[in-house]
């Protein structure tokens, strides 16, 4: 399958602080690629570098089959980004802004208003059209800026974290929008700091830390690995969570715990209920009792935890 | 919805010119100033609060000296080109507002020359300071200014004030792609409008202690406004107005390599 964007080996330095070490990514045509990272990992900075928007200190890449470096031109024309920092006029309206990028797409004059009239249907922002966009609500903003990064149709979108501080619903809302994009054969690079994100709407992740790709898998794949689920158990003290992170390490136990969390928690990857069993057994005969037991889904930190864990072994 | 959303993507394909974009975006920079309440404010009532303060305020106080001239007539060239240049000042505002509020960012994945948007910035705000320097001379009329300008005085009167308004935009604009943040771009506004204070702008320069005196009369300010009231008031120039129009001159050539420079800086790396 051709592939929308292909990077190899891209590296960046700002002055000594080297934030990218190599990054090697390709994504189908037609596909959402989630890059997972944490704040600092470089997802931006990788953004930045295939939307032409910085230039890379070393390696290639090609988006919709333009290189970066020498065909910005050609690849602006190709592409949308909808930046971190909502990037819209505040002072104008939410229908002056579409309008005036439309006009900057060269569309024409009635083009131009279709286009627009067309784009705030699409992102139900037609009883706000003509509001000033600086008084929209947070979701609001973010439609509107993703909307603007749709005004020249572009085949190849780019979302820098688009739900970061949006509430659960607009989040939502944004994510039926991406899915509709995607659904219309539109490719899409995503970052986001949300594994769950990520999950709901990638055919595959990237895991970005410390400037490298240390995980590019489909979400399935990625899960597994990672564990369905996180096991908290919940001890008396610290001394009873270091006894029991002790006895289930010493059976071949991944537990752990975790720093920054309550000391007296000890946290391991769940596989399934046999295994839940197996470790409560383990517990057990070693006369430790967990005063509560808790399933949460895993976290980014969990993700980090395992991958970084595979990387150093 | 797919027969528009393809011709959309034709067009996106479809290179437009430098000076449409540039249009687009002068409309957008003026629209800022008449959508917003602050915006007339500055635009309008403050060109008007300056014009009444001097000539009500300091205009009885102040003697006009050698010159032999009505305060009023003494002060109004002066005061023109201090609203002139407070609005163009504000340009680094502007400038300053597109660099780290990310627009620059939207406008440099579109398919346009990203020197358009400083370049409509500027044009934007010599439109906008000429039309408001000249509700600020309507103001002094209605407050009894008597200009006895020729036809090629009003003329030239309008190429001056757009020509001081240009160059203060032009540093306005370098100003404000030096600074990090929309306070710091701010502080040239300050300096645009002290300026003339140090000139024979608001009080006669001969009244002025030695090294001052000396400042103020070999700064730009003194031969810009002595060539508007040359023009305004149909009197002898002198050799005021080719100074003038040096130091004008100057500045946009000084500063204009030099913004671009800055803003390829600030776009690429």
């Amino acid at each position: 399958m051709e592939s929308a964007i292909h990077a190899r080996g891209l590296r960046k330095a700002f002055g000594r602080a080297r934030v990218l070490h190599g990054v090697d990514l390709t994504v189908p045509t037609g596909t959402l690629l989630a890059l997972l990272g944490p704040n600092g990992s470089g997802k931006t900075t990788t953004v930045r570098i295939l939307t032409t928007l910085l230039r890379a200190d070393g390696g290639t890449a090609t988006v919709g089959g333009y290189d970066v470096a020498r065909e910005g031109d050609r690849v602006r024309r190709v592409i949308g980004l909808t930046a971190q920092q909502a990037t819209v006029d505040d002072l104008l309206t939410g229908r002056e802004n579409l309008e005036l990028f439309a006009g900057l797409y060269h569309l024409g004059r009635r083009e131009a208003r279709r286009r627009a009239q067309e784009l705030l249907e699409r992102f139900d922002l037609t009883t706000a059209a003509d509001r000033r966009a600086g008084a929209y609500s947070g979701g609001m903003r973010r439609r509107l800026d993703l909307a603007a990064s749709m005004v020249g149709a572009p085949r190849i979108l780019f979302l820098d974290e688009p739900t970061t501080g949006l509430d659960p619903r607009s989040r939502a809302e944004l994510w039926a929008v991406i899915r509709e994009l995607l659904a219309s054969g539109t490719t899409i690079l995503l970052t986001t700091q949300y594994l769950d994100e990520a999950d709901q709407l990638a055919d595959r992740i990237a895991v970005l830390d410390g400037g490298r790709v240390v995980a590019d898998d489909a979400p399935a794949a990625l899960k597994r690995q990672v564990g369905s689920e996180r096991l908290v158990l919940r001890l008396a003290g610290d001394e009873d969570a270091a006894r029991a992170a002790a006895v289930l390490a010493a059976q071949g136990e991944d537990a752990r715990r975790s720093p920054g969390d309550d000391p007296s928690e000890v946290t391991l990857a769940l596989h399934g209920p046999d295994h839940l069993r197996r470790v409560l057994d383990l517990l057990h005969r070693a006369g430790v009792a967990p005063e509560r037991v808790e399933l949460r889904a895993p976290t980014l930190d969990d993700v980090f935890f395992e991958l970084t864990k595979a990387v150093a072994a | 919805m797919t027969a528009m959303t393809t011709t959309a993507a034709a067009a996106a394909g479809r290179r437009g010119s430098g000076a449409g974009d540039l249009g687009r975006l002068i409309a957008r920079a003026l629209r800022h100033e008449t959508c917003t309440v602050d915006a007339l404010i500055v635009n309008i009532a403050m060109p008007v609060a300056i014009m009444v303060v001097f000539v009500y305020v300091f205009g009885g106080a102040i003697t006009t000296g050698s010159s032999g001239l009505e305060y009023i007539d003494f002060a109004v060239p002066g005061v023109l080109v201090m609203c002139a240049g407070y609005g163009a000042a504000l340009t680094a505002v502007s400038m300053a507002e597109e660099m780290t509020g990310g627009m620059i960012d939207r406008f440099r994945t579109l398919p346009i020359g990203a020197w358009t948007v400083p370049a409509a910035l500027v044009i934007a705000s010599v439109v906008r300071n000429v039309a408001t320097t000249g509700i600020a001379l309507a103001v002094a009329v209605v407050l009894g200014f008597r200009p006895d300008a020729t036809p090629a005085g009003w003329v030239l009167t309008a190429a001056v004030v757009a020509g001081y308004v240009l160059a203060m935009s032009a540093l306005a604009v370098l100003w404000g792609l030096m600074v990090t943040s929309t306070q710091a771009a701010g502080a040239f506004s300050f300096v645009v409008l002290f300026l003339p204070y140090l000139s024979d702008t608001v009080v006669p320069a001969e009244t002025m202690p030695g090294a001052l005196r000396a400042f103020a009369e070999h700064q730009p300010i003194t031969p810009l406004v002595e060539t508007l009231r040359g023009l305004l008031l149909d009197r002898p120039i002198g050799d005021s107005g080719w100074i003038a129009a040096a130091w004008l001159a100057g500045a946009v050539v000084v500063a204009t390599p030099l913004a671009a420079a800055r803003f390829r800086r600030r776009t690429s790396a």
